[in-house]
């Protein structure tokens, strides 16, 4: 997933997901919750939160197991240790906010399936030990956090006129309720994609030596 | 998962070994989360619970789950026989049933409409209406719990019993805007006919089914039952519920997929912030 | 509150269609619409994924349940999904070679398809029966496949066009996507029943 991978200092790899490896925007990974969830910029932090805690305990027990596990049951001891995860992190979101609980709904229990714990548990910690996994997960889950966030808070200043519930522009405001809906996720996130392609072929054609569209993902 | 073609090259008994370590591994961690948040969940789900019912049931202070069965009238336990309705009496702060509460659904116009509603056994009427869950569209399908006149239809909407306690004497109907004439009517929403006629259908199927099966067994419920510490509710939740939004008669939580951002209940104007703040404030003292 | 099975066919299908109302199943979506020859197969082939696990998932759910191990339910899920892929895969790989290739990579990624987990999860928290569980699997399964189908016929016809640069990708295929989803849109209220 990376490719020409280098030895990585500590913060640089705390970074890599951030920002160069973005999970929402650079890799276009996990995009079923952080299409359905992202109506609000609430929900939408309180999920990579979730994914975060997910990624970070299950990358961490995948790295302490990695010379442990062998090669022919790898996914399947993956998928249940992030299972696992994703369990926990349910019951601790009902236990923190019933609220919280009620908006994700069963966008919670589909961590399961985001590829990017998945991506991140076979591409990364199962070959590097605990400490640098663990910071690579949370660099990931901070990426994933800030694409959310990104996505939820232009959904909901637009859709509903708040940001995290505090309405913004009085009550005049007429608010733009496609982008609440289901349309809106997908047209919000093609926008965005949009922005960082134009950014990505200016830099390309200031410096032409170097290639342009860093998500090939599809 | 292709590896599976491969001739393996791991002996499969240190398989069934590595299996068997993440398994337990996993399992401990399972069940230290579950067992650890049993309290704080329960907990959450009776707060959640309660201020679902005293939103509907102004001036309640206590609530019990019962279900009712055709033999009659049972606290709610582990198993739910087969056909019971389940329903929340309401008491007062003296012990005094102050009404009786119970969800219907029906599907709306997106998905399916949870609603909340109050029966007044003394009027024989519903009195008040929350919406548990719902994803109907923004800005028009949310009016069943913005629009004023729409909620006027459940300050005293009549659902009394047939003479022979059998069924409802008139089925609760959703009529167009501005046709009401009964007082089992509901008005519709113009130009949220759909969403309307969702709460109708709930609360009409909710109510055929429980109320012929409560209403003879009400004298039991007069009083609430011997306090258990389980359901006794916490002293600063009722000063809360008192002091925030007991006026009006409504709440909404968000259901899952919920195209809504997380509101919290209505309050009057300007309260929104304030009920924000009080909401978190609650959530912290649940957890500590 | 019983829905009926057309209730439940019709909004599954249409109006609560699982990709582009639910978000669900969005990365095959992405990427198996590049054309129309692989897009069917791969529909049929969740389809398939999606009847096996919310069979087996109603089963599981009534096990679980009994012996209230409600915390054990996600990973019996997702084990059993895994399972059912590896036989699809089997299955595929024995009888259609070419298909197995063609589907490449999204044949074992079925397992994280939100999609099928989907299924198998709204299935247990609307307290669906037996019938209406298979029906709401058959129009889920159905309607990820028309999504795809819709999907790969657009973007086979946009091969022809030209786009700028910037646009091109993944950007375009939201936009699309979007579009698609404001159409199914017109869906809501369909089988609300009066």
């Amino acid at each position: 997933m990376i490719p020409g991978q280098k030895q990585l200092s500590n913060l640089e790899e705390l970074l890599e997901g951030v920002w160069k490896q973005n999970p929402v925007f650079v890799m276009v990974l996990g995009m079923c919750p952080t299409l359905a969830v992202s109506v609000s910029a609430m929900n939408a932090v309180s999920m990579g939160l979730a994914t975060t805690f997910v990624l970070v305990g299950s990358t961490f027990l995948v790295s302490l197991l990695r010379n442990v596990i062998p090669k022919e049951v790898r996914i399947a001891t993956y998928i249940v240790i992030i299972a696992t995860f994703v369990t926990v992190v349910d019951y601790l979101i009902q236990a923190i906010s019933l609220a919280v609980y009620d908006a994700l709904g069963a966008f919670i229990q589909l961590i399961v399936v985001n590829c990017i714990i998945l991506g991140r548990a076979e591409a990364h910690a199962s070959k590097n030990p605990p400490l640098r996994s663990v910071l690579n997960a949370l660099g990931m889950g901070a990426g994933f956090t800030v694409g959310l966030f990104a996505l939820g808070g232009v959904r909901e200043i637009l859709g509903a006129g708040k940001l995290f519930g505090f309405s913004l522009f009085g009550p005049d405001f007429q608010p733009w309720v496609v982008m609440v809906l289901p349309p809106g996720g997908f047209f919000v996130l093609g926008a965005w994609l949009l922005l960082f392609n134009w950014l990505n072929s200016r830099k390309t054609d200031a410096a032409p030596a170097k290639p342009a569209e860093g998500h090939a993902h599809v | 998962m292709s590896e599976a073609v491969l001739p393996p090259v791991t002996p499969s008994g240190a398989m069934i070994r590595t299996l068997g370590l993440v398994a337990t591994v996993c399992g401990v961690l399972i069940v230290t989360a579950y067992e650890g948040t049993l309290d704080a969940v329960n907990a959450n789900k009776k707060i959640a619970l309660e201020r679902a019912v005293f939103k509907v049931i102004p001036g309640a202070a206590k609530v019990d789950e019962y279900v009712a069965t055709a033999t009659g009238i049972q606290p709610a336990g582990a198993a739910i026989p087969e056909g019971a309705v389940k329903f929340y009496a309401a008491y007062d702060q003296a012990g005094g049933l102050k009404g009786i509460a119970a969800e219907g659904a029906a599907k709306g116009y997106a998905d399916t409409v949870r609603v909340m509603y109050a029966y007044d056994p003394a009027k024989q009427a519903v009195t008040g209406l929350g919406v548990v869950s719902m994803r109907e569209t923004p800005g028009i399908g949310d009016k069943i719990y913005t629009d004023e006149a729409f909620l006027k239809n459940f300050e005293a909407l009549d659902v009394q019993l047939s003479s022979d306690m059998k069924a409802l004497a008139n089925a609760v109907k959703v009529v167009k805007h501005g046709t009401k004439q009964n007082a089992w009517e509901i008005d519709a929403i113009s130009g949220a006919t759909v969403t309307s006629k969702a709460v109708g259908r709930g609360i009409n199927e909710s109510a055929r089914k429980l109320l012929p099966l409560l209403v003879p067994n009400l004298e039991k419920l007069k009083t609430a039952p011997s306090p258990n510490a389980q359901s006794a509710v916490s002293p600063p939740f009722i000063k809360g519920g008192e002091g925030g939004f007991s006026t009006v008669s409504i709440t909404h939580t968000l259901t899952h997929l919920s195209q809504n951002p997380p509101q919290p209940p209505l309050s009057p104007p300007g309260g929104i912030e304030k009920g924000w703040r009080w909401q978190a404030h609650l959530a912290e003292e649940v957890t500590s | 509150m019983s829905e009926s099975l057309y209730q439940i066919f019709i909004g599954t299908l249409l109006a609560n269609n699982f990709v582009l109302a639910m978000f669900l199943g969005l990365c095959p979506f992405l990427g198996v619409s590049a054309r129309l020859n692989t897009a069917l197969p791969m529909g049929a082939a969740t389809t398939f994924v999606m009847l096996v696990a919310s069979l087996c998932a109603f089963g599981l759910n009534w096990l679980v349940t009994t012996f209230h191990l409600e915390f054990l339910r996600l990973i019996s899920y997702i084990v059993i999904i895994a399972s059912a892929v590896q036989l699809v895969e089997m299955v595929l790989k024995k009888y259609s070679p070419v298909l197995f290739r063609a589907l490449g990579i999204y044949l074992p990624l079925i397992t994280t398809n939100c999609a099928v987990l989907g299924v198998a999860l709204f299935q247990t928290a609307r307290e669906y029966s037996f019938t209406q569980a298979l029906t709401f699997a058959t129009a889920g399964g159905l309607g990820f496949t028309l999504a795809l189908l819709l999907m790969a016929g657009l973007r086979e016809r946009l091969n022809l066009a030209s786009v700028p640069n910037v646009v091109q990708g993944t950007a375009l295929s939201l936009m699309l996507a979007g579009l698609l989803s404001l159409a199914f849109m017109g869906f809501a209220g369909l089988g609300a029943g009066e």
